[in-house]
Parts: C-alpha cells; sequence; structure tokens
C-alpha cells in the first residue's frame, strides 16, 4: 500500500499546493525552488523532494552566507519535504529554514530515507532561532498540524535537533501535537549514528564543543562586521595625519598615516582573526582580556618594527598612543566575539562588559588625543 | 581539547530538588553537562559550564528548574544600552549564523 499512497512523480511541476482533502488546513512548500529535484504524492498532496547530495549551487550560497552576503535572506519555503523515498514508517526530522541548517541536515543523511519538517525561523539557524523563540514549541506544533503529518507517518516520533532544545518544551509539544520530541545530537553528522542506535545520543554527541575549525569558521563574518568601521577609521587617521603631521602631504601620509592605518588594521587582525584562533590559548576568561593581550603583542611587534623613537615626546607620544588603541580594538572586537562562542552566558557577558567597555572606550579616546599630540609636537 | 569555561560564578541557574522527578532530561538537552544524575534526582555538578541558554528548564516537565536565559553576546548588551531594540547581535535577522558550525 505504500507504493500508492507515496509515489514519485518527475519532473518538478508547479508551486505552493494546498492539500484539497486536508480542508486547506495543511500547506505544502512550493515544489519551484532551485534545491527540489522532484515531487512525492502523499496522503495529504504532492511533497517536494530533496536529494541529501548538495549541487555546486548550494556550497556557494553557504560560502556567500559566511561570508555575509545575502545572509539574512538565505532561507528555504517552511513545511514538510521527502528525502529519499520516505514511507508512513521513516523518521521526521525538522530543520530551521536558514538554507545552510537544511542543507548541513540533508547531507547528513546520504543514502536514508526521511521526512524533513522545515520550520519557519526567519531564516535563522537552529542555536539562534531557539534562542531567540522562534524555534520553538508553537511554532514545531503548527508545522506538525500544516504538515499534515498524522496522515503522512504511522509513528507519533519527530526528531529536533537538541540545540532547538532552548525554545521549544518537549512535554508541551507532546500533549498539543500527540508527537513525541527525541532530541537528536547536536551535530548533525553524528546523525546516522543517532538514527541507527535507534535514536540513542552518546554523552559526547550531546555536548557543545568550540573548537578550531568551530572557530575559524566565523573569522570571515567577523571581518566583514568590522570592515566598515575600520574603513571609516583609516579614512579618518589619514587625514588626520596628512593635515596635522610635521611635514608635505605626502609625506605625513607616508610615514604616519599608512603606519596608522596598519596599526589599526593589526588591531583588526589581533581582535577578529589570532583571538578566534587562539581562545584557548590568551590568558584570561573574559574575551576582552584576551583580546587585549593579543592585540598588545601585536602592537609591541609594530612598534619595534618601526623603531620608534622613545628617546623624544613625539616617540614617546606616538608609543603609548598605539599601545593603548590597539589592545582596546582588539578587546573591543573580541568581546563581541562572545556573540558568536557556544559558551559565554549573558550574566557573564553583562558582567564583562561593566568592566571592560569603559576601559575600551577611555584607552581609545586618550590614545586618540596622545597620537594627535605626537602629530602636533613632531 | 580541554573544555572552555566561561567567568565562574556568575550562572542564574537555579534547582529546586524537592520538584525533580528524575526524568533526566535537563541532562539530555544541556550542551555542557552541567547535570549529573544523582541517585533519583537530577544535580547540578559543573555550574561555572553553564551558558543560561534555558534548554533545562524549558524542559523540565516538573518545573524544578530555573534559569535567566538569554544569549550571551556583547553586541545584543550594546545594542540594548543604546536603546536599539534586540536582534542586531550574531543571532539577529540582519546577521543570523553566529552560533558556531553550520547547524
Amino acid at each position: 500500500m505504500t507504493e500508492n499512497k507515496y509515489s514519485l512523480e518527475l519532473p518538478v511541476l508547479g508551486g505552493g499546493l494546498e492539500s484539497p482533502d486536508a480542508g486547506g488546513v495543511v500547506v505544502l512548500p512550493s515544489l519551484n525552488q532551485p534545491f527540489v529535484t522532484g515531487e512525492m504524492r502523499t496522503p495529504v498532496g504532492t511533497v517536494p523532494r530533496i536529494a541529501a547530495e548538495l549541487a555546486g549551487r548550494d556550497r556557494l550560497g553557504t560560502l556567500k552566507a559566511r561570508l555575509g552576503v545575502n545572509r539574512a535572506n538565505y532561507k528555504v519555503e517552511p513545511g514538510l519535504y521527502a528525502l529519499g523515498r520516505p514511507d508512513e514508517t521513516s523518521p521526521v526530522l525538522a530543520s530551521a529554514n536558514y538554507k545552510t541548517s537544511f542543507d548541513c541536515l540533508r547531507r547528513s543523511l546520504a543514502g536514508r530515507d526521511a521526512w524533513i519538517l522545515v520550520l519557519d525561523t526567519k531564516g535563522i539557524n537552529v542555536w539562534c532561532a531557539a534562542g531567540k523563540g522562534t524555534f520553538g514549541t508553537n511554532e514545531l506544533v503548527y508545522r506538525i498540524e500544516a504538515g499534515g503529518l498524522k496522515k503522512v507517518v504511522a509513528h507519533r516520533r519527530i526528531i529536533v535537533p537538541q540545540l532547538a532544545a532552548p525554545g521549544v518544551a518537549a512535554h508541551t509539544v507532546k500533549i498539543l501535537s500527540g508527537f513525541r520530541v527525541h532530541y537528536g545530537p547536536v551535530r548533525a553528522d553524528d546523525l546516522p549514528a543517532y538514527l541507527d542506535a535507534g535514536l540513542a545520543a552518546s554523552r559526547d554527541m550531546r555536548r557543545v564543543s568550540f573548537g578550531l575549525p568551530d572557530r575559524a569558521i566565523l573569522i570571515p563574518i567577523e571581518l566583514a562586521g568590522a570592515a566598515k568601521i575600520f574603513f571609516l577609521a583609516s579614512l579618518a587617521a589619514l587625514l588626520l595625519a596628512g593635515l596635522l603631521g610635521p611635514a608635505g602631504l605626502a609625506a605625513n601620509l607616508f610615514h604616519d598615516g599608512l603606519f596608522a592605518v596598519a596599526a589599526l588594521g593589526l588591531g583588526l587582525l589581533a581582535g577578529a582573526v589570532l583571538h578566534p584562533l587562539l581562545l584557548p590559548w590568551l590568558p584570561g576568561r573574559a574575551f576582552s582580556q584576551k583580546g587585549a593581550t593579543a592585540g598588545l603583542i601585536v602592537v609591541l611587534g609594530l612598534l619595534y618594527a618601526r623603531g620608534v623613537d622613545l628617546s623624544i615626546l613625539p616617540g614617546k607620544l606616538e608609543a603609548l598612543a598605539w599601545l593603548l588603541i590597539v589592545p582596546a580594538v582588539a578587546a573591543f572586537l573580541a568581546m563581541n566575539f562572545t556573540g558568536c562562542s557556544t559558551y559565554t552566558s549573558p550574566a557573564g557577558v553583562k558582567k564583562e562588559m561593566r568592566l571592560a567597555l569603559p576601559l575600551e572606550i577611555s584607552a581609545a579616546a586618550l590614545g586618540s588625543v596622545l597620537w594627535i599630540a605626537a602629530l602636533f609636537t613632531a | 581539547m580541554k573544555d572552555l569555561i566561561y567567568l565562574k560564578n556568575v550562572a542564574s541557574l537555579h534547582m529546586d530538588i524537592a520538584r525533580c522527578t528524575g526524568c533526566g532530561m535537563c541532562r539530555e538537552v544541556c550542551p555542557h553537562d552541567v547535570f549529573v544524575m544523582n541517585g533519583k534526582t537530577a544535580a547540578i555538578a559543573r555550574r561555572d559550564a553553564c551558558m543560561e541558554c534555558g534548554a533545562c528548564s524549558r524542559n523540565c516537565p516538573a518545573g524544578a528548574l530555573s534559569v535567566s536565559a538569554g544569549v550571551g553576546c556583547a553586541a545584543a548588551v550594546l545594542n540594548g544600552l543604546l536603546g536599539r531594540s534586540g536582534g542586531e547581535c550574531c543571532c539577529g535577522p540582519a546577521e543570523d549564523g553566529g552560533k558556531t558550525g553550520c547547524c
């Protein structure tokens, strides 16, 4: 009976179908999405069929999202999808509608048949959406209903990513929908092992890590986020150096302006690149402290390379200025990295910021005054 | 690699042991292995590892756990200070996907 209840139909046709026999309550996603490879007849209507294999376009999309291009709008339509050739006994897995989350899930299920229930998380990944409540109990219960899941599968189990737990109350979902939530592993890569073990996750699969690859992948977005302010600050530094410096405009730009840009760039490097990479080894627990340390190391190197003459006043002022500015910039950027980390608590971040933010602002302000003073006295 | 631990003695996690039924759900959903099963109830074993995500309290059927949950994100706190509404942190609509990895 599975054969006629669940039949495959190729090629792709039309879009946005509503099942007539579900009284318009069932809302199925459009078939007209680039990653849809076919369609599948189910008791509630025609469901888009997807493959586990990612196309070049999917990989390019993920790459762009990682670089911050079109990231806010990288979405799939919410609703029920068929992966492979699922039937009424196949597992149901819930996903966010951030395309990268969706791709990550289907890629991990190569060679398997499953139903994927995509929630409308406004294009936000699972963990962040759960924190905001968009990947939440109500949305999950609504999607179970709107996907006609009770008619599509004979069982009453749904696998939800563990990181959705801040938004989903499993016991409430059971009461409202009849479906029992099984929290899957943290990482999609562990799904095959989890499924093969009969929906059992090892302790290790339940823990979030923040290893070097996890941190390194966040660097481009950190740099992209800081690019605009870096550009503006560099422009201001060039202008000030050119106009206020001791020699002619061109010489000033070269001697003081470009050096200032290099110093600011090193602050950016320390805060947005070195800090994420060296996180476990930089001293202290507060991110701003770790970032300031990274900034201090690079600025000492820079001042040494410049051969600043500390026996004269302008040299002293300039050295002090960069010793204040670069660690402050790095500390601020590092502090912002708390939003990307997987282990910082809001109570901790507030505590850190109460002390770090005033220090960062005053160091940067005082440093800027000293730098301008150095230009005047040179 | 070793566990990364953030600031100590700040987590607002609280457990009312009298209410705990020992179902183990908190242990299942916690991403930082904060809980252990201690006989017939759960117990907080690694408080300083708690990132206040709220998964445990949300999924405790007995209502034995409380935590003032949120995202530990400086940009969100900054926006709050500046009077801008939230959502501009790494997890915001403008830039989501902050939290690690792809899922």
